[in-house]
């Protein structure tokens, strides 16, 4: 069941493009990963939902990794999304041992979820070799490794590091290998292709082994563990709409086996091809084939997404900010406390700020928000404070001596007087937060960074420059508001310089 | 002195008994009393460091003292009485106080506005300041960093008037201006104070503001009364040689006064 949030209430009224429900269908919510297989799933099961008829799709794509893509699925922000077997039984359930797709259905029902059987292909950690290095040396499984120990490697940092990677496929196989280098996975295949290295990494379904010339070497001892794709679902969905489920089932399990999966992956990645006409040409749509993503089409829809962000954030944190700085600046032992209190806040890296949102507010606006307001705390609480203390005390005593209580002496006379201090704070958060503002899309957010992050799984600089280079511009266009503001917010008679007139 | 002002009944606006204040460990003032009769002005001379500044913020309620008492229209300033006793006192300070957000006019009427005047009563009143203290009416409308500094200490004086009050404080209020303005300044203060027939207290380290304004003088020195009386008492009579020395190192050399 999801109940209705308050807080969802209030942002439905305070958002400008809040998307009103249409008729009563039910709505299906389908999440992924900001991976491009992920993607590329999840698009799959949104076109198959909305074929089947009996409810409508909305899309949650890109909610960064799995923490905080099930705790969407846990808290009913989404319905289903693609996951893998050995996720499940690591970081899910946390019972490695468990390696059956039956024995985690057992367990994840206790949890209202249910899961598919798997879809057919493995998505796991694989090492691979160029094509005519494993020619050359008669290498066709990881076994063939050894003996070789004058070959060189590049993991990526991540497989570098877990056991489940190389310390763990090391010690299980007995290798030795002359050099091993740290390089982001995207970059290894270059450098395999160029011959810097002769070991990388990949998993096993990267589009490039589509493409490139790079043959897998077999895990023959069985070292890496399953990781077969299935589709993570709430029970409650399951059972609401049969039909859709049935079809997602049909449609889907063991009809995806590793070559397809690497050549969808293929086409998203490398052709750059929108995961829509990815997914409707293997569903047989064969529509918009060799269309190529557009960003330039998303932009004004995402810059609004991304002012709406930004002004709504900011103006909270200016409603909650000031009156915090001035509640400081008057009771100075409350005021340490409360600027420790907001310092720390900032920090919390940003993104982990959003994903504590989740489990209080589920994923989407709502929640970036917040995590954005109150990352965009502290200039302002903090300038509001120091420009209240550092007010000329003849100039406070005196408002004291003319009669003025509290409030007018705060109204009339101290914040327009610190009015330049508070504003430059204002500034400064503002400035900031349409850079944090780009984290939001990791949960559902919207903005630039759903640009950014779909970038970033495709490996693909200008989809990135596409959001990183407007959201650059919009932090330019909103100092420049701010200068202008100064003269309109600034009271005229401390923006004049000195004229005296004898 | 006496002649040039009204007779007015002699009766204690202030006293101030037995005041010690301090700050750390050192103490900015050291057992002062002092008393200033309706009407008249007192003048507070003394060095930096002297502690004179410090007792007008004591009159004020601005501080509270740590020993002695302080009573101003027979209620003593503590700071459950202490908005009541500010009403009755205008506060004057170097360089005005002016706020700089305000225009001399608003700055004026911040006292009338924070007491829910009426706008033409305010604006009647901000009029009639200006022709006290010869300031045209123009020049009301521009911001204090528009402004002179003569100019300026016109616009804090005016405040300080605002509401009538019948006690007046002035810590330094020529202090900032130049010898010229000074002289005029200084000509038009003695002037209002008289026509007014306020109870006044200066603050000044000027051996000839005292000269020209007080009735009384108090001599503070390190926290501690010298010596209090008229000017003549002080020049003919010094308690210590200290107030001799005072007096004159001031006072321009013989072979300079020749000249003039």
């Amino acid at each position: 069941m999801r109940g209705v949030r308050p807080a969802a209430v209030i942002a439905l009224l305070l958002l400008l493009p809040a998307a009103v429900p249409a008729a009563d269908r039910p709505v299906v919510r389908v999440g992924s990963k900001s991976f491009t297989e992920s993607y590329v799933l999840a698009e799959i099961v949104a076109q198959v939902v909305e074929q089947t008829g009996e409810a409508r799709v909305e899309r949650k794509l890109g909610l960064g990794g799995t923490g905080i893509v099930h705790a969407a699925l846990a808290s009913g922000e989404i319905d289903v999304y693609p996951e893998y077997t050995g996720t499940i039984a690591r970081a899910i359930l946390k019972e490695p041992a468990v390696t059956t797709v039956a024995a985690m259905r057992a367990r994840l029902r206790e949890r209202g979820l249910v899961v598919t059987e798997p879809l057919g292909f493995q998505n796991t950690y694989a090492l691979a070799v160029a094509r005519s290095t494993a020619s050359r040396l008669g290498l066709r499984t990881i076994s063939d490794l050894r003996g070789h120990g004058r070959l060189t490697a590049a993991f990526d940092p991540g497989f570098l590091d877990r056991d489940d990677g190389w310390p763990g496929l090391r010690r299980h196989y007995g290798l030795e290998l002359a050099g091993v280098r740290i390089m982001e996975h995207a970059l290894a295949y270059r450098a395999l292709a160029g011959g810097a290295v002769d070991v990388i990494d990949v998993f096993s379904t990267d589009g490039q082994l589509a493409r490139e010339a790079v043959a897998l070497l077999a895990d023959d001892r069985g070292f890496f563990p399953d990781y077969a794709a299935v589709l993570l679902a709430r029970r409650s969905f399951a059972e609401r709409l049969p039909r859709t489920w049935a079809a997602l089932e049909q449609r889907l399990v063991g009809r995806l086996d590793t070559a397809t999966m690497t050549r969808l992956n293929a086409e998203a990645d490398l052709d750059r091809r929108p995961f829509a006409a990815v997914a409707s040409s293997f569903l047989g749509g064969g529509a918009a084939a060799g269309a190529r993503r557009s960003p330039a089409r998303e932009l004004p829809a995402l810059t609004l997404e991304h002012l709406a962000l930004v002004g709504v954030s900011l103006l909270a944190a200016v409603v909650i900010g000031v009156p915090l700085g001035v509640l400081a600046a008057r009771r100075r032992l409350l005021g340490q406390v409360e600027l420790m209190g907001v310092g720390v806040l900032q920090t919390i890296p940003a993104l982990a700020l959003l994903a504590f949102m989740i489990p209080l507010f589920g994923i989407g606006r709502v929640p970036a928000l917040i995590a954005l307001a109150l990352y965009a705390l502290l200039p302002i609480v903090r300038n509001t404070y120091a420009g209240l203390v550092s007010l000329d005390p003849q100039l406070v005593d005196m408002a004291a001596v003319l009669g003025l209580d509290g409030w007018k002496r705060l109204a009339w006379i101290e914040l327009p007087l610190a009015s330049v201090t508070i504003l430059a704070g204002i500034k400064t958060s503002a400035v900031l937060t349409v850079g944090t503002a780009t984290l939001a899309a990791f949960i559902g957010g919207g903005g630039y960074g759903t640009l950014i992050i779909t970038g970033l799984a495709l490996n693909d600089a200008a989809t990135i420059l596409a959001g990183a280079i407007p959201a650059a511009l919009m932090a330019l266009a909103i100092h420049a508001l701010f200068e202008a503001l100064d003269r309109l917010a600034v009271p005229r008679g401390l923006r004049t310089r000195a004229t005296a007139t004898r | 002195m006496d002649g040039l002002r009204p007779a007015h009944r002699l009766s204690a606006v202030i006293v101030v008994s037995g005041v010690t204040k301090r700050f750390g460990g050192r103490a900015a003032l050291d057992g002062v009393s002092l008393t200033v009769e309706a009407g008249t002005t007192h003048v507070l001379l003394g060095g930096s460091g002297s502690g004179k500044s410090t007792l007008l913020r004591l009159v004020l309620g601005l501080a509270q003292p740590d020993a002695g008492e302080v009573v101003v229209d027979g209620v003593r300033v503590t700071p459950a009485s202490r908005a009541e006793i500010q009403r009755r006192i205008g506060y004057v300070v170097q360089e005005g106080a002016l706020y700089p957000h305000l225009t001399a006019a608003e700055n004026v009427a911040l006292p009338a506005r924070a007491r829910g005047w009426p706008a033409e009563r305010t604006e009647a009143r901000v009029t009639a300041l200006a022709g006290l203290v010869e300031l045209e009416r123009a020049w009301l409308d521009r911001h204090p960093a528009q402004l002179s500094g003569g100019q300026r200490q016109r616009v804090g004086l005016m405040r300080a008037l605002a509401l009538d009050p019948p006690v007046l404080l002035l810590d330094e209020p020529l202090g900032a201006l130049d010898p010229i303005t000074r002289a005029e300044l200084q000509t038009q203060l003695v002037r209002i104070f008289r026509e007014l027939g306020k109870t006044v207290v200066l603050v000044t380290h000027d051996v000839r503001e005292a000269f020209v304004f007080g009735r009384t003088i108090t001599l503070l020195e390190g926290g501690r009364v010298v010596q209090q009386g008229t000017f003549a008492d002080l020049a003919r009579r010094p308690a210590t040689p200290l107030v001799t020395e005072f007096l004159r190192a001031q006072a321009p050399p013989p072979e300079m006064t020749a000249y003039l």
